[in-house]
């Protein structure tokens, strides 16, 4: 517990201007969003700890990345979630993207129903780097025109990956991307290929 | 109002300090905080912050639980620059006593100052308690009726 940092400054108002980032980079994926004020711990880094302190609480089983153990503490005090083992039953999974790290399987992750395809999990994947890095090109909902990302840390057959989540349609994982302070989102509607 | 001594608890003596904590206005534990020199700076992690607790009872102690009320509880979690970690969660609003009583939480778990602040705050505050306490139970009792007359006729 020695390591423990403050979480936000203002709890109501910083959550809520992340609360709104989250909600903006949903609706024009990958725009890129700041989010800074926070000091968490290692290796969180300052937009990751935002979104988790933002969107996860009691009610949110939570699947934390092992690679992410330094963290534990930190998400346990301050955000209070049931971490659980299995990410089948997490509504929200943190994990570490880094090359030479296998990104989480996204077919592991709940994907919702037919009925209720709003129970899926958000993946939240922090990359070494957004805004630099491998290119990837995404078009659907929210984009007039297509939008070119560059994001660090992804694997080679990301675009694959993806296009098997999106193809669940409307069910399928979101996934929240996020790099020291930035954080851009790709909800599962957007489609993704390289560029 | 005595904690309950469940026999398992793993902190015993925290516990009890915390309870003394919890019971004394953050005037008193500020008063009491005086006599102790060169206090370490700490951070707060989290609060102070008020919420709601809803809080069970057993009937007798041993029935079924019920939801006895909601009450207003605020909460405080503080780190020394020694790295020591306190939590306070102390009846009512006052944001200051939750503070007080984190740091003072914090310091209790420091072996080289727990016996200068047993001797300076935790003591005074729970003899202060128990004494207030022993007034009322005092006063109370004295208004107790003893029904010798109906006893009397009956026999």
């Amino acid at each position: 517990m020695s390591g423990l940092s403050p979480g936000f400054a203002d709890p109501v108002a910083d959550a809520q201007s992340c609360f709104r980032a989250v909600l903006d980079a949903m609706s024009r994926p990958g725009r890129l969003r700041r989010i800074a004020g926070l000091t968490p711990a290692a290796p969180l880094g300052h937009a990751a700890a935002a979104l988790l302190m933002t969107l996860v609480d009691q009610e949110t089983p939570l699947w934390l990345d092992p690679e992410a153990a330094g963290a534990r503490a930190w998400i346990e005090f301050h955000c209070g979630a049931p971490l659980v083992e299995d990410a089948g039953a997490a509504m929200f999974a943190f994990a570490l993207a880094r090359p030479g790290l296998p990104m989480p399987d996204l077919t592991s992750l709940c994907a919702g129903t037919h009925e209720s395809p709003e129970t899926a999990a958000t993946l939240i994947l922090q990359l070494p780097a957004l805004g630099s890095g491998r290119r990837w090109r995404l078009s659907g909902p929210g984009l007039r025109t297509p939008e070119v990302l560059q994001a660090d840390g992804l694997p080679a057959d990301f675009a694959v990956r993806w296009q098997h989540n999106h193809g669940q349609f409307p069910c399928g994982v979101d996934l929240i991307l996020c790099a020291g302070d930035t954080l851009t989102a790709l909800p599962r509607s957007v489609m993704i290929e390289e560029a | 109002m005595t904690p309950h001594s469940l026999p398992d608890h793993p902190h015993p003596a925290r516990r009890r300090w915390m309870a003394v904590l919890a019971r004394a206005d953050a005037a008193a534990i500020e008063t009491r905080l005086q006599a102790c020199r060169d206090l370490p700076p700490y951070i707060r992690l989290r609060g102070p912050e008020s919420g709601l607790v809803m809080v069970r009872g057993r009937a007798g102690g041993a029935g079924g639980p019920f939801n006895l009320g909601e009450m207003t509880v605020t909460r405080c979690t503080v780190r020394t620059d020694q790295g020591l970690v306190g939590h306070a969660y102390v009846p009512g609003r006052d944001a200051r006593q939750a503070e007080l009583a984190a740091m003072v939480d914090a310091l209790m778990q420091d072996p080289a100052r727990a016996d200068t602040l047993e001797a300076a705050v935790i003591a005074p505050l729970e003899a202060a308690q128990q004494a207030r306490q022993a007034t009322r139970t005092a006063k109370a009792a004295a208004t107790k009726v003893q029904f010798f007359a109906m006893q009397t006729m009956r026999t």
